[in-house]
């Protein structure tokens, strides 16, 4: 029993993480029919953007608590930038090409971003531990936890929660789960596909962004760390099904736990636990867990 | 037509400026040495680019002849040297297609940090007959596995960091009766781990492994792993790990107890000093993967590189930087032991002969090529404690233990060696 406490908090954690890289791939995916390898640089970018501004507000001297304020600063701000630019200088162009070229498009402006990222801030490690250890630390079943870590599921539950409310409640998100369903019918009934194609972009690239900037404080910041996140962020979207946002978060949680159990009991197979996940639930559902049953064009 | 005088004159002169510009041409024709370094990737900013920075800075200051004795001599025998340096990023297969392009470009190749890259380079460099120095990868498989004619290392393995930590922390804690380990998921992580487990069991018969984490390499969090590492109850924690990784441990672990509770190890933690300072808690245990940045010793050739290289680039020279500047300093003796006091530049087979079993100084001090049939360096370990002093990180209660104590004899592989007791 008193292991399980631990187990289920750090799976939890790392869920929280996943969800919210993997949700801004899943949203983009679903609208867009693009599955976009640049996710993992815009996440890298974000992390990126947080060192450099909180780091300048704390080397200020100002309050170290507005350096939360500069983390979400950093996400909004490669959301609203990168996002944009990338969606009308590069992909407006590549629409209705075959998903597999886009892919390969996407994953030349991750080597392209990789590269860019390298000129602007080095090859050497940024740090930002204050906003980690600011909050302090708690104890749960004999073990020292950093409250960091309670904030970044907070975070992960209100993300999910306010692109669920702005999918399912409003007006814009009935827009774009019309796009979503059949992109020529919304086209014909006056929607404007391409606003829609760059909203989605952007709110996509801020929630890559706002995995970034929010993991910033908790690792060293340094080349490469978007291939990692990539690669996970794949399988939990395809665990999900593709496009979908519940499946991104049932699929993130199953992935975390999976992985903090088999931390605890099998170590050597914590490598191989996530692609496990993967396998048996394709085995099962080879289109994921959640994934939208498609309408046949005749 | 008989030639006039005067012209007879023109052409004498003029060939006997043409015999003398010749040799003075040749001469003046560089060395090229190719290096291989991590440019780009997770691994540039501890190891590749330090390693970049003192190949340039070795390179410039040999030519210019202001290097210390016994390395005063301008270039190689006299011979400027102009490096080629070429990105180690991209995996063996790529690094293999990489050096085959660069081996008609250059003389010698020095490079290497990833052990992958070092064994897949290893029997290409037979294969392509170009004398190739390896400079920082660990693995003992090299020379242990194949024998090579063509290949050398002057850095020493793995085995020795880890056989190193292990009998520093047994002289320190004789009674320490549970380890544990976090060590990353591939060659380097696993064989450290290795090592150092069996050196620990012979070492302290009976004593317990409580866990041992793998995670991915580049992961960079280990909430979970920290989490039963806390949990596990072992005295002491090794881990092998580097760069972000272990800045990310260092990160994470600090805040929750994790080096409070257990006394941990980093078997090559010496580059997070410059990068973490006195974030790295009190009590560490801390390798260099020989004696280099902190635990150099007080010789000319140590302080020439720390004061060069602090100048130039504005921080200290970690280990990286040294066994660069070590592997280069390595060449140059053999190339000036192989040309001896001739003027000829030596065949490449006449360096390979001179680079078997020499020793020669370095800026962590003498290496000796005694392993791999004279092809593999040995050199004394050290290895410190973290201290936090006035603010700043220092290293202290510092150990130094003789070469031969932490390596195999020639012809023994490492894990047979550590499992037979760790004898000379």
């Amino acid at each position: 029993m008193s292991s399980i406490l631990p187990i289920a908090f750090d799976g939890i954690t790392y869920a929280s993480w996943l969800f919210l890289i993997s949700a801004g791939l899943t949203l983009i995916y679903g609208v867009m029919r693009i599955l976009n390898v640049a996710h993992g640089s815009l996440y890298a970018l974000g992390a990126y953007a947080a060192c450099s501004l909180a780091g300048a507000w704390l080397g200020g001297g100002l309050p170290a608590a507005g350096s939360f304020a500069m983390l979400l600063l950093a996400a909004l701000l490669v959301g609203s930038v990168a996002g944009p630019l990338i969606e009308r200088g590069l992909l407006q162009w590549m629409y209705g090409k075959d998903e597999v070229v886009l892919v390969l498009i996407t994953y030349a402006l991750f080597l392209i971003m990789e590269d860019v990222i390298k000129l602007v801030w080095g090859v050497d490690s940024l740090l930002l531990p204050d906003p980690y250890a600011l909050p302090g630390n708690f104890q749960l079943g004999g073990l020292t936890y950093p409250v960091y870590n309670v904030l970044l599921i907070a975070l992960a539950l209100a993300t999910g929660l306010a692109l669920a409310w702005a999918l399912y409640r409003t007006r814009q998100g009935k827009l774009l789960l019309a796009v979503i369903h059949d992109r020529d019918m919304s086209m014909a009934m006056g929607i404007n596909v391409s606003r829609v194609y760059l909203a989605t972009f952007a709110v996509g690239a801020t929630l890559a962004a706002l995995g970034g900037a929010f993991t910033a404080p908790t690792i060293a910041v340094t080349p490469g760390i978007g291939v990692e996140v990539i690669v996970l962020a794949f399988a939990v979207v395809v665990i999900g099904g593709l496009g979908s946002l519940g499946g991104a978060a049932l699929g993130a949680l199953l992935v975390g736990l999976v992985r903090s159990a088999t931390v605890r009991y099998w170590p050597e197979a914590e490598l191989f636990s996530i692609y496990a996940v993967m396998a048996m639930v394709l085995i099962a559902r080879p289109k994921g867990l959640f994934a939208a049953q498609e309408a046949r064009k005749i | 037509m008989r030639p006039s005088l005067s012209f007879g004159l023109c052409a004498a002169l003029a060939a006997f400026v043409f015999l003398l510009a010749v040799p003075a041409s040749l001469a003046q024709q560089p060395l090229k040495v190719g290096i291989v370094t991590f440019l780009s990737g997770p691994a540039a900013g501890p190891f590749g680019v330090p390693a970049r920075n003192a190949a340039e800075l070795t390179a410039e200051l040999l030519n210019a002849g202001t290097v210390p004795a016994p390395y005063s001599q301008k270039g190689f025998g006299g011979t400027p040297i102009e490096l080629v340096i070429i990105d180690e990023a991209g995996g063996p297969q790529k690094q293999v297609a990489e050096y085959r392009n660069l081996v008609p470009r250059v003389d010698i190749v020095i490079g290497y940090i990833s052990s992958g890259d070092c064994l897949a380079i290893a029997p290409v460099a037979e294969e392509q007959k170009k004398l190739t120095v390896l400079f920082d990868c660990g693995t003992p498989r090299i020379f242990e596995d194949a024998s090579y004619k063509y290949v050398f290392r002057t850095g020493p393995t793995g085995t020795m960091d880890n056989v190193s930590v292990a009998l520093y922390l047994v002289e320190r804690t004789p009674n320490v009766k549970s380890i544990a380990g976090l060590n990353q998921n591939y060659a380097w992580g696993q064989d450290s781990w290795a090592d150092f487990e069996n050196a620990m069991k012979t070492l302290k018969p009976g004593i317990e492994v409580k866990t041992s984490q793998m995670p991915k390499l580049f992961a960079g969090q280990f909430g979970a792993e920290i989490t039963t590492l806390l949990g596990s109850g072992a005295e002491v924690i090794h881990s092998s790990m580097w760069g972000g990784d272990l800045e990310g441990l260092v990160l994470q672990g600090a805040p929750r107890g994790l080096f409070e509770k257990h006394k941990v190890v980093l078997s090559a933690g010496e580059p997070a000093i410059n990068r973490l300072g006195t974030r790295i808690p009190d009590g560490t245990i801390l390798g260099a993967r020989g004696p280099f940045g902190p635990f150099a010793p007080g010789t000319d050739l140590a302080r020439w590189l720390k004061t060069t290289y602090q100048d130039r680039y504005h921080v200290p020279p970690n280990y990286a930087s040294f066994k660069m500047t070590q592997a280069i300093l390595g060449v140059k003796a053999a190339y000036e032991k192989a040309k001896g006091s001739g003027n000829e530049a030596p065949d490449q087979d006449k360096i390979i002969a001179a680079f078997e079993n020499l020793t020669f100084e370095g800026p962590g001090g003498p290496v000796k090529m005694a392993l791999g049939k004279g092809h593999q360096a040995i050199m004394d370990a050290a290895v410190g404690t973290t201290r936090v002093e006035g603010g700043e990180l220092k290293i202290v209660d510092i150990a130094r233990y003789s070469a031969d104590k932490v390596n195999p004899p020639d012809g023994v592989k490492s894990e047979a060696w550590i499992k037979s007791g760790i004898k000379k």
